[in-house]
């Protein structure tokens, strides 16, 4: 554009692609970066998938192994030794795997998501990115993990001749309620634990405590009615509760305690996102 | 006019919080009883600023570079325009996605294969799938590593490794690319087919912003120049001028601010002739230790030369030809560098005043230029220079030997 044009027909300049300011937000810096940034996510998610397996005899079978194993144990101590009644009309092991998808669910993602920042600290100190990515593509990872499960509950729910209810329908809900649980818990955890690594010893700690306190391997029926109010302070309760009355017809979970377990859930998701997009400009500095 | 500016960087600035608190709280519970104790005191914090009050522009196109000593901010800008850490005041506008060269191979998973390597690490440097498909050949040929692609990257060679991260992130195909030098990798070969990428980036009509310790490269490369020291831009401009200015900055302000001084007896007066010298000539250095009349026993100076990378190619102490000064009177040194005949470059030289410690430093007390040509009847033959860290005075003398018979060459 020649310079001797009247200055009222230069055009103004465009606005910048990128601005970079200093912000203390609690909110997301751009939840629309995020889809931008999905082929990325997808990665790391497949990243996470080809390492767990990599350089194991077994491979993928793993996948498989882990949650019968899992049911295994857990049938044999609560069912077997601990000798607590199931649900009638239905073998143990269906019960407790059903109750591990929900869980492994909750476990892996709050586990990962945590530790996915302090465990990219390379990444994170050297290029960016929406940070919010890295908790993110852990619950893209998990999903193979649940879909395997699953598959393995309906092969076992054909050949038991047990038939899911209507409810079946709201499954996806109770799956994402858990995600949201945890990946709000993992958010909290993980943005803490880049400045206090002491987080990475407490979380497992209370999840492991939260497997016994929760019923997964048992049958809220089977805890005594004077302390199961506490049992229903607990949000995952009411989830497991839920999906499994959605997976394998098992009693319902009330009104209350659905929409509390719901509140719950999509409140710690919220806060979650606050507390990280917060203290996500600092990351790089003291990770 | 403005609509063809690709970076504009409006009073910039980054501050660190450093404690100075004897113990860092560093883990919650140190946190929790500290506030315990004293729930009203705030932790003593103090603002470093690495950079501050820092505005410039970049046009489309241009070349810019930066040059500054190690601590004068050059990375946190970088930081800064890479979105990797949030500036504390001002602000940043670009025109375009902005690529970097700043570190090669983050990302890289040692169990990964070189194939999912290189989608891995493109994703991350911002390309996109079909991009990487695009450039998947190119960046392979770079590297030179067809055959290895499907073999996890831990096997590699560290020079393999490192010749397939450059390669990734030399194919970034952003608008605007930041560039780094101390990134030219690997082995000479490489490093020269490195550098030569980032010549190519650098006249492609992209826009650059090109980092470096080293003037040279930054005058065959850039349009115009700022200089960084301590978080502040001191000079921007054409390259030229810039090169002086930044020469002047090393030789003057850094050596205050690089002193480490513990005991009385100071060092004073420094003189380094800059040059161009040539490799063979002598190289001097004067400088006086100001006396002090209480200081118990004789002392003792050391002069280092650091060449480019950093590395100490010669420990001058005095000890060694049996040198030791009295403290009461002042003392005037003249150091003179004879042997080796040094490489053409850059050196830098410290000064050290010691007796059982070290008394006085300078760091960066001068800087001096060797010059282009090479002291030796064959002249500069680049190969033949290429790994050696000084230039030795040597000689070869050869005598035809008589032929060696048959009979003995054969084994019996």
């Amino acid at each position: 554009m020649s310079t001797e044009l009247v200055s009222e027909t230069v055009a103004p300049p465009p606005p910048p692609l990128i601005t970079i300011k200093p912000r203390r937000s609690w909110l997301p810096a751009s939840p629309r970066e995020l889809w931008t940034f999905r082929e990325l996510t997808l990665r790391f998610a497949a990243r996470d998938v080809t390492l767990r397996y990599r350089q194991t005899a077994l491979g993928a079978i793993w996948v498989i192994l882990v949650p019968l194993l899992g049911a295994g144990i857990l049938t044999f101590v609560f069912g077997g030794v601990a000798d607590l009644p199931g649900p009638p009309g239905m073998p143990y092991f269906v019960f407790t795997l059903a109750g591990m998808v929900a869980w492994t669910t909750f476990s892996q993602v709050t586990n990962r998501s945590s530790s996915s920042l302090v465990g990219n600290a390379g990444l994170v100190g050297k290029v960016y990115f929406p940070r919010l990515l890295l908790p993110i593509s852990t619950v893209l990872s998990t999903l193979v993990d649940a879909v395997v499960s699953l598959a393995l509950l309906i092969v076992l729910l054909l050949i038991s001749g047990i038939r899911p209810g209507l409810g079946v329908i709201t499954f996806p809900v109770w799956f994402m309620l858990v995600v949201f649980l945890a990946l709000g818990i993992g958010l909290i955890a993980g943005a803490l634990m880049v400045r206090y690594r002491d987080i990475a010893y407490i979380l497992p700690v209370a999840i492991q405590f939260l497997l016994f306190a929760s019923p997964v391997a048992y049958t809220l029926a089977s805890v005594p009615e004077n302390t199961r109010w506490l049992y229903q302070l607990n949000p995952l309760t009411g989830l497991l509760e839920g999906m499994r009355w959605s997976l394998i017809g098992t009693e319902r979970p009330s009104a209350w305690v659905a929409f509390y377990a719901t509140a719950f859930a999509v409140f710690t998701l919220a806060t979650g996102i606050m507390i990280f997009s917060r203290m996500e400009r600092q990351f790089a500095d003291v990770i | 006019m403005s609509s063809d500016i690709a970076i504009r960087v409006e009073g910039l600035g980054k501050a660190y919080s450093i404690r100075h608190q004897h113990n860092d709280h560093v883990t919650l519970a140190q946190v929790a009883l500290e506030k315990a104790k004293h729930p009203l005191r705030r932790s003593e914090r103090e603002d470093f600023w690495a950079l501050r009050d820092v505005s410039f522009e970049v046009k489309q196109g241009e070349v810019l570079g930066v040059i500054g000593r190690n601590g004068a901010g050059k990375s946190t800008l970088l930081k800064l325009l890479t979105r990797i850490t949030g500036p504390s005041e001002g602000q940043i506008d670009l025109w375009g996605r902005v690529g970097s060269l700043l570190e090669v191979g983050t990302g890289f998973h040692p169990e990964l294969t070189g194939r999912e390597n290189v989608y891995l690490n493109g994703s991350i440097l911002g390309m996109s799938r079909k991009e990487i498909d695009r450039q998947f050949d190119a960046i392979v040929d770079f590297a030179g590593v067809e055959k290895f692609l499907d073999t996890p990257v831990k096997r590699y060679s560290s020079g393999m490794y490192v010749r397939l991260a450059f390669a990734v992130a030399a194919h970034l195909e952003t608008e605007i690319l930041l560039v780094d030098e101390v990134l030219a990798v690997g082995d000479q070969e490489f490093q020269k087919k490195c550098l030569g990428k980032m010549h190519d980036v650098a006249v492609d009509g992209r826009t650059v912003l090109f980092v470096s310790h080293q003037i040279a490269s930054i005058t065959q490369l850039c349009d115009r120049v700022i200089v960084l020291d301590s978080g502040g831009i001191t000079f921007g401009g054409p390259v030229l001028v810039a090169a002086e200015a930044y020469n002047a900055s090393m030789r003057s302000a850094p050596a205050m601010a690089e002193r480490r001084t513990t005991g009385p007896l100071r060092i004073d007066d420094i003189d380094i002739d800059p040059g161009p010298v040539s490799a063979d000539a002598p190289k001097i250095c004067r400088f006086s230790v100001v006396p002090i009349s209480d200081f118990p026993v004789p002392y003792f100076v050391s002069a280092h030369v650091i060449d480019q990378r950093g590395v100490v190619i010669a420990q001058c102490d005095s000890r060694l030809v049996g040198l030791w000064l009295d403290p009461t009177a002042p003392q005037g040194v003249t150091l003179t560098l004879r042997q080796p005949w040094l490489l053409p470059g850059e050196y830098r030289v410290d000064l050290f005043v010691c007796s059982s410690g070290v008394i006085d430093s300078v760091e960066g007390a001068g800087h001096f230029t060797v010059g282009p040509s090479i002291p030796y009847p064959g002249g500069g033959i680049d190969e033949a220079l290429a790994t050696s860290l000084v230039l030795p005075d040597f000689g070869y003398t050869a005598e035809e030997a008589p032929a060696v018979s048959s009979s003995v060459a054969k084994p019996c």
